[in-house]
């Protein structure tokens, strides 16, 4: 079959009456792409404005794109739904095989709708869906366990993606993850409580098709192209050597690594937990994502003895990144990568978004320590760089045995609504932010980006070249022009799906010509226009569900802690809003 | 001739694009018709098997085939006859490696020719072609 006539396939599942079926949305291809493009459309489709995130009314759509398995770095799956961390139009990403396999299995989206009257998980293989019991795999401790299970009572390995929940998403943790090959997440905005909320504990898809390309003499010059850029490029170095763990160090020596809350921007002990550390003592694999030769997973063997059992020993691999390590190591004090890498363990077999754990792990220990809340609520002691007491913290924000857990599984900002200590509850529209304190225009990109993620617009970089080259600041508005050009264009990265990590390489003239082959013709001036087009869909859409920028609470913390560019000036920052609001408010107009 | 050795299995990072080579020279994007799998030893934290093709002398799957569709290639391994070939998959359940793939499309195997065209784009050296007598 053609290739586009494949990818415009779309998946409808429907939990509730357990049926499935196919349609042909040319149309939304044709228009958007894919990813994101076309994500967006299905929501606009499928979620009513006021739907509970937690109800029948939700839906979850993967999307892929054209380019995904046609070249490499083309990887990544795009996961669309309502969030139940802040209530709006939610979007995270995956590696693994998910694409590849969503993608050769011969669709361009899944929409999941509806929910389970029992657990179950679903296994898409091909043409075919199945439905099944999922009552022996609900309340497993680990997500390691389902995965292996699921692995042995499925087929079609190395064909296959296994995304599951652990007990936080059952447990509607707000901020659970879903896990998929075990070191590959869909880790923001709550996903997993979504999953949970469907009773629906894994999707394992199985894709062994193949497709056509028009033009196969060109595709494959292209596809040389891409990877001799792949693999040669200084663009992808950081990534293939130490990892996004690099960061670590850099972000140090420049004072915008986040420590104990955002109290800081250096940690004393960074050294002990950089990547480059990491790779000289623990460093065991290096796994790489279906069709992606960079191999920028990262996973170090952490070899526990058994106190009670002499010459016993545990040996578990974890996948480190510099978002696991600012969450889990520099943010809490944690000088020790055995430390790091036991807490991390835990977050994975219980299915927790990292960030949004580590933040709100931050979050408790001040309020601990400020003694907003006391071994009463908490159930144990806490200080900065204690992983034991952190390990036992992260385990009762899944089983809530009290009130105060109960409200801390709902993430930082209601907690600290609850208990006190906003000022140091870092959020931005409720969603915890990754690692990086490097100035101004970061916290703007927090605010304003559509996921409130770092890779929304990676502002956090932009901040870094203008200290580099020792510019000064751009005036508000021209930051946000800079931030909102950023992530239109990103915006086609995701439709197309191309990995972030390789927009280094994803020029617009380079996407040009890995179009032609499918006989598809845009100029790097259309791809542009979509990728703002669907920037404005997506604001869209959160503004009328409720969202609005000027609204979102900028916490004390990160404008009381120097970045590289000094303390933040506040004003500077709410300018820059009032701008975006001015550009929103005209999009709108725009649009009607 | 030559024929495709897997060098060192344990620096596989298990991106498949030596799957994805293999379909590609019939201009295929996918997996349908690769000769060669790569997938997880049992968890992507125990690494990764590479199955294909390791050339036999005195192949088992030649040996069953009904209808000589699977000729033994000079220096090991087979060729195969598609006009000959009646899908009946007796190669496939002799290959004690696995490494008769099959082409759900069209119903028959796919066998490693040892082309070495996948280990151009091993990222990682983990293929290679070898001289066999």
């Amino acid at each position: 079959m053609d290739w586009f006539k494949s990818l415009s396939n779309v998946l409808y599942i429907d939990l509730t009456r357990k049926t499935y079926w196919v349609e042909s949305r040319e149309e939304l291809f044709s228009k958007w792409l894919g990813g994101i493009g076309v994500a967006t459309q299905l929501y606009k489709e499928e979620v009513p404005r006021n739907a509970d995130p937690l109800g029948p009314e939700n839906v979850i759509i993967f999307a892929v794109g054209p380019l995904t398995g046609l070249y490499p770095l083309a990887s990544k799956t795009i996961a669309v739904f309502k969030s139940p961390l802040n209530g709006y139009f939610a979007e995270s990403h995956a590696g693994g095989r998910s694409a590849l396999a969503i993608r050769f299995a011969g669709y361009g989206a899944i929409v999941i709708r509806g929910v389970s009257d029992r657990p179950i998980y679903v296994v898409i293989e091909d043409d075919k869906v199945r439905f099944r019991d999922g009552a022996t795999l609900w309340g497993m401790r680990s997500t390691e366990t389902v995965g292996r299970i699921l692995r042995e009572v499925t087929s079609g390995p190395g064909y296959r993606a296994i995304m599951r929940i652990g007990r936080a998403g059952e447990r509607l943790v707000r901020y659970a993850s879903v896990v998929t090959e075990t070191y590959r997440h869909f880790g923001r905005l709550g996903l997993g409580a979504v999953m949970g909320s469907k009773k629906l504990k894994a999707i394992v898809v199985v894709g062994r098709k193949g497709f056509k390309v028009p033009d196969i003499p060109t595709y494959r010059a292209v596809y040389d192209e891409i990877y001799q850029l792949a693999v040669k490029s200084p663009a992808m170095k950081k990534y293939h050597d130490l990892g996004t763990a690099a960061n670590i160090l850099a972000l140090n020596s420049i004072k915008a690594l986040p420590t104990r809350n955002f109290s800081s921007g250096v940690f004393e002990l960074a050294g002990e937990v950089s990547g480059e550390k990491l790779a000289e003592t623990i460093l065991a694999r290096r796994v790489a994502c279906a069709g992606c030769p960079t191999a920028c997973v990262h996973i170090a063997a952490l070899r526990e003895p058994y106190p009670e059992e002499p010459y016993f020993y545990k040996v578990k691999f974890l996948s480190y990144d510099h978002e696991p390590l600012y969450a889990l190591a520099t943010n809490l004090g944690i000088g020790s990568r055995e430390g790091f890498l036991k807490l991390l363990d835990v977050v994975e077999e219980e299915g927790l978004d990292v960030i949004s754990t580590g933040v709100v792990l931050a979050w408790a220990t001040e309020a601990y320590i400020n003694g907003l809340i006391s071994e009463k609520e908490l159930l144990t002691k806490l200080g900065w760089g204690d992983y034991e007491s952190y390990i036992k913290v992260v385990r009762n924000i899944v089983l809530q045995p009290n009130d105060f857990y109960k409200t801390l599984a709902l993430g930082v900002e209601e907690v600290a609504k609850k208990y006190g200590g906003l000022d140091y509850a870092l959020a931005f529209n409720k969603v915890e932010p990754a690692g990086y304190h490097t100035g101004p225009l970061y916290i703007i990109s927090l605010i304003v980006g559509s996921r409130h993620s770092h890779l929304d617009s990676g502002a956090y970089s932009i901040d870094q070249e203008l200290l580099a080259s020792k510019k000064p600041l751009p005036t508000p508005q021209e930051a946000v022009e800079r931030i909102v050009e950023e992530e239109s264009w990103r915006q086609v990265l995701t439709s197309l799906v191309i990995c972030l990590f390789a927009r280094g390489i994803y020029k617009p003239e380079i996407v040009e010509k890995c179009l032609k082959p499918l006989g598809k013709s845009l100029s790097t001036e259309e791809l542009k226009k979509l990728g703002r087009d669907i920037w404005v869909e997506k604001q869209l859409i959160k503004y009328s569900e409720g969202f609005n920028v000027l609204n979102v609470r900028i916490p004390k913390r990160v404008l009381e802690t120097p970045t590289p560019h000094g303390v933040v000036d506040e004003n500077y920052v709410r300018e820059a809003l009032k701008y975006f609001d001015l550009i929103i408010n005209l999009s709108r107009k725009l649009k009607t | 001739m030559r024929r495709l050795v897997v060098v060192d299995v344990n620096k596989c990072v298990g991106c498949q694009l030596c799957m994805l080579a293999c379909s590609r020279r019939f201009g295929i994007v996918g997996y349908s018709k690769s000769a060669i799998w790569v997938r997880s030893a049992g968890g992507f934290e125990r690494g990764f098997t590479i199955v294909v093709c390791r050339a036999c002398k005195d192949p088992p799957c030649a040996r069953v085939c009904p209808t000589n569709a699977l000729r033994v290639r000079d220096g090991g391994g087979v060729i195969l006859d598609m006009s000959k070939c009646i899908g009946c998959g007796l190669c496939r359940d002799a290959c004690d490696i696995g490494a008769v793939m099959w082409d759900y499309e069209v119903g028959k195997p796919v066998i490693c020719v040892h082309c070495g065209f996948c280990v151009n784009y091993c990222p990682h050296n983990v293929l290679a072609l070898e001289e066999v007598s």
